[in-house]
């Protein structure tokens, strides 16, 4: 699995940062930032839940 | 001309929004009669227009994240929740009416103090707010109202800290936030205590240009005001939105939500016992299951839009029930239960799509912190009246408890 974000269309809502913390964060105008752009196994329910939970859907798993 | 007639004749049949509560406790049982029989339907609103309300979870959530839709409310078709309403938005157009890229500008501004690790940052300060009214609470008379003891000064005093809004004033912004959210008010009134309010934060905006403070609106005035990035009016817009907004509807999910958890006793001695992980979702579980935002988010079709079998022409009305969405049995197994433990709680309550609640994280550590103190503080917290003698918020765009007379 690999992520990847469109920054331009972000809003800033967090929503990604709450459901995947280790692999998401907001820089300091609270646009997305991927920390791990490649999630462990373990990691991916977690990837999913945040694109999933992103209101702007600006998170892409492939 | 066909369609029009043909429209009108149905219009008797068409049920009328919104529709009032059986239980207050739960949305109206024809939402969930509408989401299993006609999903995507119209319904009649109070200006006699016929827009699309929409039922179900994953319809309400595609057609808030579809960039066809837009939440202009100076478009035709745009569905108001009341004239008052109506009149308020227009009187004070904020980006929560607007459609990018204009409401990505102005939403930008503000941002950087809601984002999750800057909302993180404020739990001393709302620890130590919940703490000393709790105090207060404890010495004062019993029984008192909740409700004005804690719910409504907790987020009033956390937003006016952030917005730099002096919290002595409380009575009056909170009197007149009542007055612009409540949906039978004459839209004269609105609009006079829209003006009032207005008033107000320009003087304030105009005391923030001359003497730099170190919070929001501070920083509105230095960075974007000053440099003429943004109009001092287009500045008093968003502190209206984000003060009305940022205390009204936490208030209220502190009062109902804690009317809720009383209801369910063992589910609040779980609260009560603060597990961080419990707490978390329990109050996600709240917020889905009481969804105070209770009458829709209102959009309007920009474009053609085939949903659900259905056709949205460009130019018809949507209403997105956001408080069906979240009792939707095919996205939350028994979703007319309290379970506290519920798992992957992607709910609503905040809106989807580009406009979703920008004080989110910042709402849910007011709550994360708020039921658990509460509940610790008075173990044996009760209410103090009959249950079926509490008086609720239907006239108001957001709901709740009018009072919570409460004992321990």
């Amino acid at each position: 699995m690999k992520i990847t974000v469109d920054r331009d269309r972000c809003i800033g809502a967090g929503q990604c940062v709450l459901n995947a913390p280790e692999l998401f964060d907001q820089d300091d105008e609270g646009t997305v930032v991927v920390l791990e752009e490649q999630p462990t196994p373990d990691q991916e329910p977690a990837a999913r839940a945040a694109e999933h939970a992103c209101p702007a859907r600006v998170i892409t798993l492939v | 001309m066909t369609i029009t007639a043909g429209h009108a004749a149905d219009a008797s049949a068409e049920p009328t929004y919104p529709m009032p509560r059986g239980c207050p406790f739960d949305p109206p049982a024809e939402l969930a009669q509408l989401r299993a029989e006609k999903p995507i339907s119209r319904v009649r609103i109070w200006d006699g227009s016929s827009p699309w309300l929409v039922t179900r979870y994953d319809d309400v959530r595609s057609l808030l994240a579809d960039r066809r839709v837009s939440s202009d409310a100076y478009r035709p078709g745009y569905p108001a929740q009341s004239p008052g309403i109506l009149a308020r938005r227009r009187n004070s157009t904020s980006f929560i009416t607007m459609d990018d890229p204009e409401h990505a500008r102005y939403r930008k501004m503000v941002i950087s103090d809601f984002t999750v690790r800057r909302t993180e940052s404020l739990r001393p300060l709302i620890t130590k707010i919940v703490d000393d009214l709790l105090d207060e609470m404890e010495r004062g008379p019993r029984p008192t109202d909740l409700v004005e003891a804690f719910a409504l000064p907790l987020p009033s005093m956390v937003i006016c800290q952030m917005l730099g809004v002096p919290y002595k004033d409380h009575d009056f912004f909170q009197m007149h936030s009542r007055a612009i959210l409540d949906i039978t008010m004459d839209p004269a009134e609105t609009v006079r205590a829209s003006d009032e309010l207005r008033d107000y934060l320009t003087g304030l905006m105009a005391e923030k240009e001359a003497e730099p403070t170190d919070d929001i609106l501070g920083r509105l005035a230095q960075r974007y005001v000053l440099t003429g990035e943004l109009s001092r009016d287009d500045a008093v817009s968003m502190a209206l939105l984000l003060l009305v907004a940022g205390h009204e509807t936490t208030a209220n999910m502190i009062g109902f939500g804690t009317l809720t958890l009383l209801q369910n006793p063992e589910q609040a001695a779980e609260v009560r016992d603060g597990d961080p992980a419990v707490v978390n979702r329990a109050v996600e579980e709240l917020l889905r299951l009481l969804t105070v935002v209770h009458t829709g988010r209102r959009r309007v079709a920009l474009d053609d839009i085939e949903i659900g079998g259905v056709t949205i022409r460009a130019g018809e009305g949507i209403i997105a029930a956001t408080e069906s969405a979240n009792r939707d049995a095919a996205a939350f197994p028994a979703p007319d239960e309290l379970d506290i433990h519920r798992e992957s709680n992607h709910h609503l309550a905040f809106g989807f799509g580009v406009h979703q609640c920008l004080g989110q994280p910042l709402a849910r550590l007011e709550l994360q912190i708020a039921y658990p103190a509460l509940l610790r503080r008075f173990p044996e917290l009760r209410v103090a009246v009959p249950v079926d003698d509490i008086r609720y918020r239907d006239k108001m765009v957001v709901y709740g408890v009018q009072a919570l007379p409460v004992s321990w």
